[in-house]
């Protein structure tokens, strides 16, 4: 590998870009490619298919052997909302692997004595987000039911192509969001990117059986990554 | 936030490797390419090594690190990369032990 590639490599995780070195594992040759650039024939499919699983592997094309390996930035999760649900679900997104953080403007929701060892932000979503930005890498999980601080944030979310956007409330609280987010600009395709009612469909009742509905869901979709946005553009 | 390296977070070999080049060091990188049974390390990890031996990361949770950092050496000395294998059927595997009984394919070549 040259100083270049390996610079070029760096630098894309360092900014939370997908990035994959492409090694030609019979001629030595290497090349470092992001998931927005195209790559022809077989070795093309391949790597379309590493970038969405993010698993690293060893393919043949073109009768030679090459090492995909893959580098996805680690999956984060914000979760707007201090609320009962949230601290069940800090904890459990820490266990599955997520970089948490959780943001409520309401000082006493966003205490340290209710989320300890939490990475909690006491601010609006527009500040705390201008200071983490959202990313494709990034899920959000709207749970204030509390329109001033959930809807900026959804917003947010959708203009950054967040792998995952979701929402609690019922259909008719969804309703009248979509209501909203229509008269703010967002298209119907956007909007429906929206996962509301909030999480997987467990019959979850308590708290911290809704957080597991809506970590499955988060997960069902980091693992899809890429297949929801073309079933979105087929749509 | 692996790529931020905390306080007390290990060192990012990738990172390690640029760093260790800018300061003029010889660098050699080892990948894990293929993996058969319950290797150690995942596919795609990472173990740098440099011309004295030193080295940052690793290939198989400390089984089999000495011997492919001998190898780097063997690397840097004539810029070509080489293909390691290292299993419990294998006589040189046995010696170095990866005694959990899978099998890894380690790809090591040098940068810059």
């Amino acid at each position: 590998m040259d100083a270049l590639s390996l610079k070029t490599l760096n630098a894309a995780r360092r900014e939370r870009r997908a990035v994959m070195r492409i090694t030609d594992l019979d001629g030595g040759d290497d090349r470092v490619v992001g998931d927005d650039e195209a790559v022809a024939g077989v070795l093309g499919e391949a790597v379309a298919a590493a970038f969405r699983s993010g698993r690293s592997t060893t393919v043949e094309a073109d009768g030679r052997r090459f090492f995909l390996n893959v580098h996805l930035p680690p999956p984060r999760l914000v979760v707007i909302g201090a609320v009962h649900i949230s601290q069940a679900l800090a904890p459990m997104a820490a266990i599955a692997g997520f970089d948490l953080r959780v943001v409520d403007p309401r000082t006493a929701f966003a205490s340290p004595e209710r989320f300890p060892g939490v990475d909690l932000v006491a601010e609006w979503p527009q500040e705390a987000l201008a200071a983490w930005p959202l990313d494709a890498f990034t899920a959000l999980a709207a749970l204030t039911h509390d329109p001033k601080i959930d809807d900026p944030a959804l917003a947010a979310a959708l203009s950054a192509q967040c792998f995952y956007v979701g929402a609690l409330g019922s259909r008719k609280t969804h309703a009248r969001r979509v209501e909203r987010l229509t008269a703010a600009g967002f298209g119907e395709a956007e909007i429906g990117r929206i996962h509301a009612p909030i999480g997987l469909a467990i019959g979850a009742a308590s708290p911290a059986e809704i957080a597991v509905a809506v970590l499955a869901e988060i997960i069902a979709a980091l693992r899809s990554r890429g297949l929801e946005a073309r079933r979105g553009a087929a749509a | 936030m692996s790529d931020m390296q905390p306080a007390g977070e290990p060192a990012d070999p990738l990172t390690t490797a640029e760093a260790w080049l800018q300061a003029g060091r010889e660098v050699a990188l080892a990948t894990v390419v293929e993996t058969w049974g319950s290797a150690p390390r995942p596919v795609g990890s990472h173990l740098v090594i440099d011309a004295e031996g030193n080295f940052e990361g690793s290939v198989s949770g400390g089984c089999v690190e000495g011997a492919v950092v001998a190898e780097a050496a063997e690397v840097l000395d004539d810029g070509k990369p080489r293909m390691l294998e290292f299993g419990v059927a294998d006589e040189t595997a046995w010696r170095v032990g990866l005694s959990c009984g899978g099998r890894i394919r380690v790809y090591v070549e040098r940068v810059g």
